[in-house]
């Protein structure tokens, strides 16, 4: 009873964030494309499922999504090893620039995209221009990084010793990565890629920018029929879908991410200088930095040119038009000088940060603890899949659902500041809790046990069995919490407040004007939104005390 | 801004600087912007705060105003235009304001709004724009009329945003629509035939594709705004390297209204009557790319130089827009997608 009470009490918290912020406005709005004029007409919705079109939004977001996933985990696992495994110089660098692309708002990066892919740009003789290839190459571009990160601080942490029986016991590299590293890796792949997936299924700015209007996936189809066309029955629909796919998604991949028992216990073998036989490994991870720093290096290069063709020159002027407030005096292009809204940014990145990690935290401790029974490990279960939700519903149904649902008091949290930090910690929540799920579960429960046995509070026993092994993940996850909300511009945009805009969405309105000089400043800033992201994930980085968790 | 904390929470309320003066919200569109010392002199003029709050494009914004109309999300709304504003108008969600017009803003009424509800305050017009010096170059003379860009001699030249999916594609298709009538669909299909590309917005039309934009793409000519030659001036230079077809062009206008059920009606007057005063008329080219409604204002030199404005754009009635637009949006797809 005391057990079940505890882990009702930790729940709550989380578990009445989500209600209210997630819960409340996604069923708010799903409501009024069910009763679109106060009477139930589940007809409406219905239809719009026999329609063809939605038929083929649905085929396409499934094998795009599936194959980006794919493609994420083959090159991401060769790259973990790398990063993580291995000893050479530069290491730290090279783990934060490939967490870069993540960040960075999907707008800026879908121009980035075009301008290499399309007719007589750098990469034109591909012919990916507008083909679901090219929104493919950009949903694993910005989703690489979560196969590296998650896989790796699993890798890390992974006992050598089984796998040095195995190689002494005559098995070859190949066999010792098959029968003994992979089953220990196998939660952390899982996790990942279902992360993977989820944000590839619900990509927005990519496939609305490199997909045109040939190829819609159910996100973006959704933004269409609310936003334009206020079909609300059809976006309804395609939310609810969206929905049932997601929770079917999350139980199979619960299930295969089961760990196989506290086998894989933790310990934190140095890293290893670099062999020969890594040589694979390492020529992908170089292919990989090499490819997701070609649309980068655009952008650099993009920034220090000045506008237009014909002038051709290199110039700094856009990075000095960024402590201004636009090109010429009294332009008021920007509500806020660009150097404003990155001090905005970090600010709401913090809180975004701490929100995250305390309802992350929480979530990963009640879903991990050792179930006594059936019932107990169910409602883990549940609980676990509930907070992953966030990741498979459109931000437009969300957004909206904020709208007409948060409106009357005490709850008319319209206009609350908080509202942003708030949303973008929604977004993080479920990378924070599949950052540090693999970690508290591979855990052997026996020492809890016996950490309690000597006397120790749960208080304690936490602090001293858990915190040590989770510390890293922990950093891990705050850094991606924090890259997250650097980023995010989806929700943000919807919530912002206009005196205190973010850096996505300043570059957002610098890149739709038509002074050429706006364009050349928000590449500016986009390279100051990257290089701020890559400078945080170098400080995380750095804080990874290794001594740490050599218990 | 004060950094007294590195953390919202913390942090000073920045929005608490008017005391207990009362508060006007204003909600617009993304693309609104103001010099802040007319916002700080109408705010001292009045004794009013004015809370802005930016709702997405156009489209999203009226959604969002129709969504919430029963309990608005601010007092006035400034920025839902000609395509949509008969939505708005149908679901109830402006109340009639009396608010008198400057000289010339009604000739942009709009049809139908005899409540007069909504008050126009600036004008564009969406035009085919192209690149001179392309043209200079290649011996060509441009094209200057819808049936120009489906001649071979313009074969994949042209870009455009998609109609279905930002809003300047939409005036074009609407422009086609307003020459074309019911014909339309057989103009896009010899449009598409001559190598027509679709982007998904604007900024991807004219800042990756168009040869002129920010990214010096390979398209000379492309789906923009009657103002866009005024920001084509090379430095130092007295000519545009661009120009808008003003034979192409279809007119847009932005609306501004007091919501029905807001909580300061009073404010909202107030706020109705700026946007439509002198100051806030001649700031508008400068601040949001787009003309004032009123006569007599004077304009930035290079938009009087530049941006030259169409005798005779394009026109559909907002009335049929809102009936067919959902119609017009799938057939177009169906032509343009292959």
């Amino acid at each position: 009873m005391r057990r079940t009470a505890t882990l009702l009490g930790l729940a709550a918290l989380p578990v009445a964030v989500l209600g209210v912020f997630f819960v409340l406005p996604v069923v708010g709005m799903v409501g009024r494309g069910f009763w679109p004029d106060g009477t139930f007409d589940p007809g409406a919705v219905a239809e719009v499922l026999t329609r063809p079109r939605v038929h083929r939004v649905l085929w396409f977001t499934v094998w795009t999504a599936s194959v980006a996933t794919a493609l994420s985990v083959a090159l991401g696992l060769p790259a973990a090893y790398v990063l993580h495994r291995l000893r050479f110089p530069g290491r730290g660098l090279v783990r934060g620039l490939l967490l870069v692309p993540f960040v960075l708002p999907t707008v800026v990066v879908g121009v980035a995209f075009r301008q290499l892919l399309r007719d007589g740009g750098p990469l034109g003789v591909l012919g990916l221009d507008g083909t679901p290839a090219g929104i493919v190459t950009a949903l694993v571009f910005f989703n690489v990084a979560v196969v590296i990160r998650t896989v790796g601080a699993t890798w890390e942490g992974l006992d050598h010793r089984p796998a040095e029986a195995a190689a002494s016991l005559g098995a070859g590299p190949a066999t010792v990565f098959r029968t003994v590293t992979l089953p220990a890796l196998r939660p952390a792949i899982v996790s990942a890629a279902s992360v993977v997936f989820l944000f590839c299924a619900t990509a927005f700015g990519v496939v609305l920018t490199l997909g045109g209007s040939r190829y819609a996936s159910v996100e973006t189809e959704i933004y269409l029929l609310t936003t334009d066309l206020l079909d609300l029955p059809a976006a309804a629909a395609l939310s609810v879908l969206q929905l049932v796919v997601v929770v079917g998604l999350l139980v199979v991949a619960g299930r295969a991410r089961r760990t196989p028992d506290a086998t894989t216990a933790r310990s934190t073998a140095p890293a290893q200088p670099v062999r020969r036989r890594d040589l694979p490994q390492l020529a992908v991870t170089a292919a990989l930095l090499a490819a997701v720093a070609t649309p980068v290096v655009a952008l650099v290069v993009g920034s220090l040119r000045t506008g237009g063709p014909g002038g051709g020159g290199w110039t700094l002027e856009h990075y000095r038009a960024l402590s201004g407030r636009g090109g010429t005096p009294g332009d008021p292009t920007l509500v806020v000088p660009v150097l404003d809204a990155l001090v905005t940014s970090l600010r709401v990145a913090v809180d975004a940060t701490w929100m995250a990690l305390l309802l992350g935290g929480l979530v990963a401790v009640v879903v991990t603890r050792r179930s006594r029974g059936r019932a107990e490990r169910r409602l883990r279960g549940v609980l676990d899949g509930f907070f992953m939700l966030p990741l498979g519903v459109s931000a437009v149904t969300l957004g909206f659902g904020f709208l007409i649902t948060l409106d009357s008091p005490p709850l008319d949290l319209r206009s609350s500041p908080l509202l942003v930090p708030l949303a973008q910690a929604l977004v993080a929540l479920p990378l924070v809790v599949r950052t540090l799920v693999p970690v508290l579960a591979g855990l052997d429960d026996r020492q809890r046990q016996a950490a309690a046995s000597l006397g120790a509070g749960p208080l304690r026993v936490f602090a001293t069995v858990d915190l040590p092994a989770a510390w890293r993940p922990v950093l891990a996850a705050a850094g991606f919490a924090f890259a997250v909300s650097l980023g995010e511009f989806g929700a943000t945009s919807f919530l912002v407040r206009d005196e205190a805009p973010t850096m996505p969405v300043v570059i957002f309105r610098l890149i739709g004007h038509p002074g050429v000089g706006d364009y050349g400043a928000a590449l500016a800033a986009s390279v100051v939104l990257a290089a701020t992201t890559a400078v945080v994930m170098l400080a995380v980085e750095r804080l990874r005390v290794p001594a740490l968790g050599a218990w | 801004m004060t950094m007294t904390s590195c953390s919202l929470v913390g942090g000073d309320d920045d929005g608490a600087a008017g005391g207990d003066r009362e508060t006007v919200v204003l909600v617009v569109h993304d693309s609104f912007a103001l010099p802040e010392d007319l916002v700080a002199d109408f705010e001292k003029k009045n004794d009013l705060t004015l809370e802005v709050r930016k709702s997405g494009d156009a489209g999203e914004l009226t959604n969002k105003l129709v969504l919430t109309k029963s309990n608005p999300v601010g007092d006035v709304a400034f920025g839902v235009d000609n395509a949509f504003a008969s939505r708005a108008l149908d679901e109830g969600v402006f109340a009639a304001a009396d608010v008198d017009l400057p000289a010339g803003a009604d000739a942009y009424d709009l049809p139908g709004d005899d409540d007069h509800a909504l008050v126009p305050v600036d004008n564009g017009n969406v035009c085919v724009n192209v690149d001179d010096t392309y043209f200079a170059k290649k011996k060509l003379d441009p094209p200057a009329t819808f049936e120009d860009l489906t001649d071979p001699r313009y074969k994949n030249l042209f870009v455009t945003p998609s109609a279905a999916t930002s809003s300047p594609g939409l005036a074009f298709l609407l422009a086609t629509i307003a020459e074309y009538g019911d014909d339309w669909p057989a103009y896009w299909k010899r449009l598409m035939a001559n190598g027509t590309r679709i982007a998904s917005g604007w900024t991807d039309a004219y800042q990756v594709d168009f040869t002129q934009g920010g990214g010096a793409g390979d398209r000379p000519i492309v789906t923009s705004y009657d103002s866009s030659p005024a920001f084509t001036v090379p430095e130092g230079g007295t000519t545009s390297t661009t120009s808008a077809l003003l034979d192409t062009c279809f007119l847009q206008v932005e609306y501004a209204g007091t919501l029905a059920g807001g909580d300061n009606p009073e404010g909202a007057k107030k706020v109705l009557a700026w946007l439509v005063s002198p100051e806030v008329q001649a700031a508008l080219p400068d601040s949001m790319y787009v003309f004032p409604v009123a006569d007599g204002v004077p304009l930035p030199t290079a938009w009087a130089t530049f941006a030259k404005r169409p005798t005779a754009p394009k026109t559909v009635d907002p009335d049929e827009v809102t009936a067919q637009r959902d119609a017009w949006l799938r057939e177009w797809t169906d032509l343009t997608t292959r």
